[in-house]
């Protein structure tokens, strides 16, 4: 997948009300009054968040013109999980990170006596 | 500059994991075992390790739980089996939401040290090739990728958080 399109993911999933929406709609279908409901939030600023979901591709909205049904579409928080899971990329990054943490010990090894 | 990961596939269920570090091996296998050194390295870029668990003792338990900033969260677990400081480490890694068997996997780290370079390896040992190669070809977690079901989950982080 694109990076810009993960940005886009991740940027979209990083407000906890965003996150709560997408919780609700992965049991089914909502209109945006029923949405709006739990939240202490009006119906504009929920479609707002509904539009940021729609953008991401994470929401769809369904046709029937009255009540415009919300539904959750997995397939770029699969996208985004498996980039969080991808084996090469999970360790190449955490051993860079190790480098520096072994560097940073080496330059002091006093305070390893102490855990030892 | 690090030095190069190599990754490969090894018969018809293992993933061979090998590199190199600029340090003793007793620092790299404790910068691998205890919490305060593991948390600060482990996982991929733009993660946060939210847990770290690790009881070194044979029968004991390893627990990471990592969040992506945009709130994603994975999580790794397994049971220690065999533990030889500095040069050797075996796990059985476990997953919660998968069948015992289907979802186990044996890692092995050795570490050799050589004019103060210190070599890892890892080899895990997944129970089949289906698996292994779901893991190398697109999550190391075995939960990603085998459906939806889980999304209700990770999307559940706490709201006001």
């Amino acid at each position: 997948m694109a990076q810009d399109l993960l940005d886009v993911t991740f940027a979209a999933l990083a407000d906890p009300t965003r996150r709560a929406i997408l919780a609700r709609l992965a049991y089914g279908e909502a209109t945006v009054t029923e949405l709006a409901e739990p939240f202490a939030m009006s119906q504009p600023a929920i479609s707002k968040h509904l539009k940021v979901l729609e953008r991401a591709g994470l929401v769809a909205r369904g046709r029937d013109a009255q009540r415009r049904p919300c539904r959750l579409v997995g397939e770029p928080l699969k996208d985004a999980t498996e980039w969080l899971g991808d084996y090469r990329r999970f360790w190449d990054g955490s051993f860079l990170r190790l480098d520096l943490v072994l560097d940073e010990e080496l330059q002091h090894p006093e305070r390893r006596d102490e855990t030892d | 500059m690090g030095r190069t990961l190599s990754v490969v596939r090894s018969g018809d269920l293992e993933i061979v994991m090998t590199r190199s570090f600029d340090a003793p091996r007793a620092l790299v296998f404790d910068a691998w075992t205890k919490p305060e050194l593991a948390r600060r390295w482990f996982g991929p870029h733009g993660c946060e390790v939210v847990e770290c668990e690790i009881d070194l003792r044979v029968g004991g338990r390893w627990r990471y739980r990592l969040r992506h900033g945009g709130g994603v969260e994975m999580l790794l677990q397994g049971v220690y089996q065999e533990i030889r400081r500095p040069e050797r480490l075996v796990s059985l890694e476990t997953n919660e939401d998968c069948d015992a068997s289907e979802g186990q996997a044996l890692g092995t780290v050795t570490l050799a040290e050589d004019a103060g370079v210190t070599t890892l390896t890892q080899v895990v040992r997944y129970s089949s090739s289906r698996i292994r190669d779901a893991v190398l070809e697109s999550g190391m977690e075995r939960g990603v990728g085998e459906g939806f079901d889980k999304l209700a989950e990770i999307v559940a982080v706490p709201a006001g958080v």
